[in-house]
């Protein structure tokens, strides 16, 4: 290169380098607030699965029959991580939807809303949210998100036919669901379904065994997220060894290494598994889709600890919608209607109408269907019996990546129990220092 | 790969290129037709599109980034990246990775390039059956093999079964995935390995050939004293090309397993991807920053050797 270009021709080449830089960056201009007849156009960006689109199209529907002013445009982004990565990126270059979808607690927290979301604490609808979601959408310095969806419950899903065929009552502690489960396998039926073929769902022993972690230390996630507590050590160390114990036990179906949540929660629905540790509404769409018949017999119990007295439901709050800082004016003023709209009573009806609830709702202005699922009851009870207890995710930001790859590892015998717990301890260092939390 | 022409080129270019005095005026005079504002546009294009991001990289790769905010940590990525626990395991698989798809590209390649350069019935249409898997998309290839691959449902352990043999879960078993992996990769690049061979095979004087078969050499002495030899430039193409691809491989792997089951067919690549996931953006650009350091310290001594061998033969 260098016997090309003379100094004088590289300051020239530099200099037109810098200006076409400069005009290449020019082209990415904002857009404007209302257009010349009054009219405001606002976009709401939801997940891409068929749920949330039907949702979004509905709501916006009827939002716009009654604000014949607004125009709402749906846009869709992927799930999961690719998700996040999308959110983040559209924030921090100031080009986010005027209403977002979008997860609720560590992720949330991730999000640096103070400095990226529209504060919404004095909106009608924010008194009748309640306390346990208030929590995980708002940092000291406001509230930022407004439901949207039901709350879900992570535990066993069960064939309550299976169940009753074979008189077995529902486990309460870990010890009596080994010995269930060792009935049912007698009876040739899959004991414990697992499908890491959906790597997600490998983590759920793990996550719904939170709430009896913290029964028996109510300070648990306090200490986890101070770098104090450790997944390596009791009581956080049971769901591991209730995970290789299963496998070891040789609970499983056979194909769990390929299996997805759509085959597991048929198996599931068809009785050719007896039990399926999910996350309540993902087992119950699933099996609305694939077998719709089969949703009666599908019932819903908390991950038993070793304890019966500490066994506790884990519960999700539902994700929210969000309006960025960016949003001003009277597109701010649209969106906020908007985000009030979906709350309302009629915002409501139309949730319940394209959501399946996996749970109870986190505002008092929505309820759930009568003829909601049989599951939905039982996870009721366990909220109204004081059982219940919010998910690691919800109080605490600190969560490694590579649960699911670890809980794998463990639930296909790759790694031990031990092993396992420490390589998640390990792994979640990475995030509490990307956090910049102390201690780590 | 600067040396890597220098050897190739033929000394009277090379010349012209240093610049002994004449050859400098004469191109001097031929610069001068292009004014200099005419590079304008391609240095800008270089600038912004690489010499920019390859900058910023080695800058992010030093720092904490959460999209939102910078903080300069210095050196701690790569001590943090380097005391991932998956990372060594990562790096083993790598290499195995590399080399067996490598190996078998060589092996193979040469292999098949022998075959269809012989005088043979439908040789166009072999030629191209195989290279066709080239022209797929390595996700359209993932995808297909994951679901011919399944342990239960799969055509190739359905295929296995009716000889009553029980197929293993080729991506599901911890011992058997990265192989599988690896195996796919190359009846996808076999293909480009053949046509490499293939040109150096057929650009082999025929003479030698005639003499040899006057000679009465057998195929097999034809094939280790003549066409091996002689496609030596084309087997160090082969080997440098699937080296690189080896050690940066990713979309086949992501596709098919995703790392796992577990960790069991992590490659760097993976590795790094996943840390992007989570949203360490600073750690997984670190990570880049050593995949690029590493395989540029596996390929500069390889291809030097490879260089010299093929300027002796």
């Amino acid at each position: 290169m260098s016997s090309f270009i003379t100094p004088r021709r590289t300051t020239t080449v530099v200099a037109g380098a810098a200006l076409a830089a400069l005009a290449l960056a020019g082209c990415s201009g904002g857009t404007g607030g209302t257009s010349a007849d009054g009219k405001v156009e606002i976009t709401y960006l939801t997940t891409n699965g068929d749920d949330s689109i039907a949702t979004g199209n509905a709501l916006i529907a009827a939002f716009e029959k009654a604000n014949p002013d607004i125009t709402v445009t749906l846009n869709t982004r992927p799930g999961g991580t690719e998700g996040d990565n999308l959110v983040k990126t559209q924030l921090s270059t100031g080009e986010m939807d005027d209403v977002f979808f979008y997860n609720t607690g560590s992720l949330f927290q991730a999000l640096n809303p103070d400095q990226t979301l529209a504060n919404l604490a004095d909106e009608s609808w924010a008194s009748e949210v309640t306390d346990n979601f208030k929590t995980v959408v708002s940092t000291g310095n406001g509230t930022y998100g407004a439901p949207l969806g039901t709350s879900m419950a992570g535990g066993i899903a069960y064939n309550t036919k299976v169940f009753s065929d074979l008189g077995i009552s529902v486990p309460t502690d870990w010890s009596s669901l080994v010995a269930a489960a060792e009935k049912i396998k007698a009876a040739g039926i899959t004991p414990i379904e697992q499908t890491y073929g959906d790597t997600w769902t490998s983590q759920l022993f793990l996550l719904a065994d939170f709430g009896n972690v913290l029964k028996q230390d109510e300070n648990w996630a306090k200490d986890f997220t101070a770098n104090k507590a450790k997944f390596a050590q009791e009581p956080a160390l049971a769901g591991f060894t209730h995970l290789q114990e299963a496998f070891d036990k040789g609970l499983f179906n056979a194909d769990f290494a390929s299996a997805t949540a759509a085959d597991g929660s048929a198996a599931l629905a068809t009785g050719k598994a007896a039990m399926y540790p999910m996350l309540s509404s993902a087992v119950l769409s699933n099996i609305k889709q694939s077998n719709p018949d089969a949703v009666n017999d599908i019932g819903f119990f908390a991950m038993p600890a070793d304890k019966s007295a500490n066994t506790t439901l884990t519960v999700w709050e539902p994700n929210a919608v969000y309006i960025p800082k960016t949003t001003e004016g009277a597109k701010l003023d649209a969106a906020k209607k908007f985000v009030s709209f979906i709350n309302s009573s009629e915002g409501c009806d139309i949730q319940n109408a394209n959501f399946v609830a996996g749970g109870p709702f986190s505002i008092s202005s929505c309820s759930v269907p009568s003829d909601a699922a049989p599951l939905v009851a039982e996870i009721q009870k366990y909220v109204e019996d004081g059982k219940s207890a919010p998910a690691l995710e919800f109080l605490s930001p600190v969560k490694g990546p590579n649960l699911e790859n670890i809980a794998i590892s463990v639930g296909s015998g790759i790694s031990s129990a031990q092993d396992g717990a420490a390589a998640y301890d390990e792994d979640v260092k990475k995030q509490a220092q990307q956090l910049g939390l102390s201690g780590w | 790969m600067a040396q890597t022409f220098a050897n190739v080129v033929p000394p009277q270019v090379r010349n012209r290129r240093r610049g002994a005095p004449p050859a400098t005026r004469a191109g001097r005079k031929m610069r001068s037709m292009y004014p200099s504002w005419f590079y304008i546009p391609a240095a800008a294009l270089y600038v912004v599109l690489f010499a920019v991001p390859t900058f910023a990289s080695f800058y992010f790769s030093l720092t904490r980034w959460s999209l939102f905010d910078v903080h300069f940590i210095g050196l701690d990525n790569f001590v943090q990246f380097f005391s991932d626990p998956q990372l060594s395991q990562a790096f083993l698989h790598t290499l195995v990775y590399a080399v067996i798809t490598s190996g078998l590209k060589v092996v193979l390649g040469l292999a098949l390039a022998v075959l269809l350069t012989s005088s043979l019935i439908g040789r166009g249409y072999l030629r191209a059956v195989t290279f066709f898997p080239v022209l797929v998309s390595t996700i359209g290839v993932g995808l297909t093999f994951k679901v011919l691959l399944d342990p239960f449902d799969g055509v190739v352990n359905g295929a296995l079964s009716v000889f009553g043999i029980q197929g293993p879960g080729w991506l599901t078993d911890p011992n058997l995935a990265l192989i599988s992996v690896a195996l796919v990769d190359v009846w996808k690049g076999l293909g480009i390995a053949t046509l490499i061979y293939i040109a150096g095979i057929v650009a082999i004087p025929q003479e030698y050939f005639e003499a040899a078969r006057v000679d009465g050499a057998s195929a097999w002495k034809v094939f280790r004293n003549i066409t091996f030899p002689l496609s030596w430039p084309a087997t160090g193409t082969v080997v440098i090309l699937s080296l690189i691809g080896g050690l940066r491989s990713f979309d086949l792997i992501w596709a098919m397993t995703k790392g796992g089951p577990g960790f069991s067919s992590d490659v760097i690549a993976s590795v790094i991807y996943k840390q992007y996931q989570a949203g360490f953006y600073g750690l997984s650009t670190a990570g880049n920053v050593v995949l690029f350091v590493v395989v540029t310290a596996v390929m500069i001594p390889i291809s030097i050797f490879i260089n010299k061998r093929s300027v002796d033969s």
